[in-house]
């Protein structure tokens, strides 16, 4: 009797489980079936199949958001700002906790308590700030520039990912790196050898929050980047869009092409996207 | 002593790097906008403008749009406290009952939270617009279903709509990791006392994971309150600019308007509010938690 019970609850859990796993879907299957269908079948049927499957709005619109080049774009700059942030922040972090100071106690603090400060807040004086580093000589800028934009990223993204660092080295055990420096390693062999390799865990962490953050960040690439062939994904799908929101299929198709990447990404480390934003929240 | 003194110049090239930056991109910056929202600043060069003392304050708390926008963030953040928490603790129940296919699931409930505001705002506008006019003629309800964006009250719940979706599936991860560390004995020793599934949810689910409900507050709220991509993408501010959130609001002030300087005593009356609403929620959700 009891265990009938049991299976029952099973099912229905499951029955309310695929309404509620439909209901999140059914955007994504409205902008996929409509980025197929021609003008008069988007105007009186936007919910059904499409008939025929045209893709050349998808061609047209690659062309149109000169697409290829915004994700090239998004890549070079989401990787490099990925790459030195877990650099510079890991280290940071290391020499923080090991280095036990009243001023590194204060430099910690500094990153933890500016994390509540909005980009909205200082965006208006940023942008002035960072419009005076210029070399005109040398065609040195920040503004417009990726190296600028990862630049300011690298500032954005430090807090968040030394506090978390540090919150997972002061578990890391100091025997090793002792060891080490008896050995006659100096502290740049001992942090790149011993040290970083142990962190790899909250690195998977620190990467997957910032990937998340920078790959869909509009507004500040708005901000920094004027050029059209600089522009980021995000940045050529809001151009493209304000162009085309009459031709919706056209407009739909650009927006699959966009999520495709994501999905992609997604299939590939889910585990570790859930698990990298469970600690992230959780500390 | 050399070496000592060694020691700490590596520590300090550890370190300088990001402080570098941090400091140039974050404090400089935030240290500059307090003094310039008490300037007459153009937006130009600094120099040459001079201290207006609270002038920009002023105007700002006097600026009808700015107080509307004020009011309809509120609004906007206390609504999608409520009904993310609701919807997120919800899909974590199911996802960590006796459901099949938990993991599948819970993939699917995430996906929206990686796609980007701007774009999700993009989706939705096709929703909102063609497919709701649409379905409200199939079904013949064109009072639920109508161009949602074209109307002022349902434009605002179109935005919570689209918020909703996409944060629900962040906070249930906060939620399932919270219900997984429930030990099972307790689980157990309530079935064993005839606990039904009601009582047992409200008295030992609900306390347990009363850390979960500090965060995921405390996400959401912000999150709310720093909402741009959505409202830039989904309304725009419109229908007549009955949905400009905040932060929307700061951008035109200054990018829209030039009025830098008022822009941002806005951005430091905004930050100000986020940090005193963030603090107070932390402080007396942890409160909570000891007591229970």
């Amino acid at each position: 009797m009891k265990k009938k019970g049991k299976v029952n609850s099973s099912i229905i859990f499951t029955i309310l489980g695929a309404i509620a796993a439909v209901l999140t879907l059914f955007p994504m299957y409205i902008m996929l079936v409509n980025s197929f269908k021609g003008r008069a079948q988007i105007f009186t049927d936007t919910m059904g199949l499409p008939k025929p499957l045209d893709f050349s709005y998808y061609i047209n619109a690659t062309q149109k958001m000169n697409f290829l080049r915004a994700l090239t774009n998004s890549l070079l700059i989401t990787i490099i700002s990925i790459t030195l942030i877990i650099v510079f922040s890991s280290m940071t972090a290391w020499a923080l906790v090991r280095s036990k100071s009243k001023l590194s106690n204060g430099i910690l603090y500094l990153f933890v308590i500016t994390m509540l400060i909005p980009f909205q807040s200082v965006m208006i004086p940023l942008m002035q700030y960072m419009s005076k580093w210029e070399i005109k000589a040398i065609n040195f800028s920040m503004m417009d520039t990726f190296y600028g934009l990862i630049f300011m990223y690298i500032g954005f993204g430090t807090s968040l990912s030394v506090f978390l660092y540090h919150g997972f080295i002061k578990g890391v055990p100091r025997s090793l790196e002792e060891a080490a420096v008896i050995d006659g390693c100096n502290k740049f062999q001992v942090f790149w050898k011993i040290v970083f390799p142990t962190l790899k865990p909250i690195t998977v962490t620190v990467a997957i929050l910032n990937v998340i953050w920078i790959w869909n960040d509009y507004l500040l690439p708005s901000l920094v980047l004027r050029s059209p062939n600089l522009r980021t994904i995000p940045l050529s799908t809001f151009y493209f869009f304000g162009e085309f929101t009459i031709q919706w299929n056209l407009a739909m198709a650009g927006l699959v092409l966009t999520i495709i990447p994501i999905i992609i990404f997604y299939l590939f480390s889910q585990k570790y996207i859930i698990k990298g934003v469970m600690e992230g929240a959780v500390k | 002593m050399n070496k000592k003194f060694k020691s700490k110049i590596t520590t300090a090239l550890f370190v300088i790097p990001s402080l570098f930056i941090f400091v140039n991109v974050v404090i400089i910056p935030f240290f500059m906008g307090i003094i310039y929202s008490f300037t007459n600043w153009n937006g130009f060069a600094f120099n040459g403008s001079s201290f207006i003392g609270f002038k920009n304050y002023v105007e700002a708390i006097g600026d009808e749009k700015f107080a509307a926008s004020f009011w309809l963030t509120t609004k906007y953040t206390l609504v999608m406290v409520i009904l993310v928490n609701i919807v997120g603790l919800a899909l974590a129940l199911l996802v960590t009952s006796k459901i099949k296919g938990k993991n599948l699931f819970r993939g699917v409930f995430f996906l929206p939270n990686l796609i980007g505001g701007l774009i999700l705002g993009f989706i939705w506008k096709f929703i909102f617009t063609k497919f709701f006019e649409q379905l409200g003629e199939l079904i013949h309800s064109s009072k639920l279903f109508f161009n949602w964006l074209d109307n002022p009250t349902a434009a605002f719940w179109a935005l919570v709509v689209v918020g909703v979706w996409q944060m629900a599936g962040y906070v249930m991860v906060i939620y399932i990791a919270s219900i997984e560390s429930i030990p099972d004995e307790v689980m157990e020793a309530a079935d064993i006392d005839g606990a039904n599934p009601w009582v047992k949810f409200k008295n030992i689910t609900m306390p347990l994971i009363a850390p979960a409900f500090t965060i995921s507050l405390f996400v959401t709220l912000s999150n709310s309150f720093k909402q741009y991509d959505t409202n830039l993408s989904l309304t725009n501010g419109g229908p007549f600019g009955s949905t400009e959130l905040i932060t929307m609001n700061i951008f035109q002030t200054a990018f829209g308007y030039n009025k830098y300087a008022q822009a941002q005593a806005k951005a430091i009356i905004f930050f100000l509010v986020i940090m005193v609403v963030t603090i107070f929620q932390v402080y007396t959700t942890k409160k909570r938690e000891v007591e229970m």
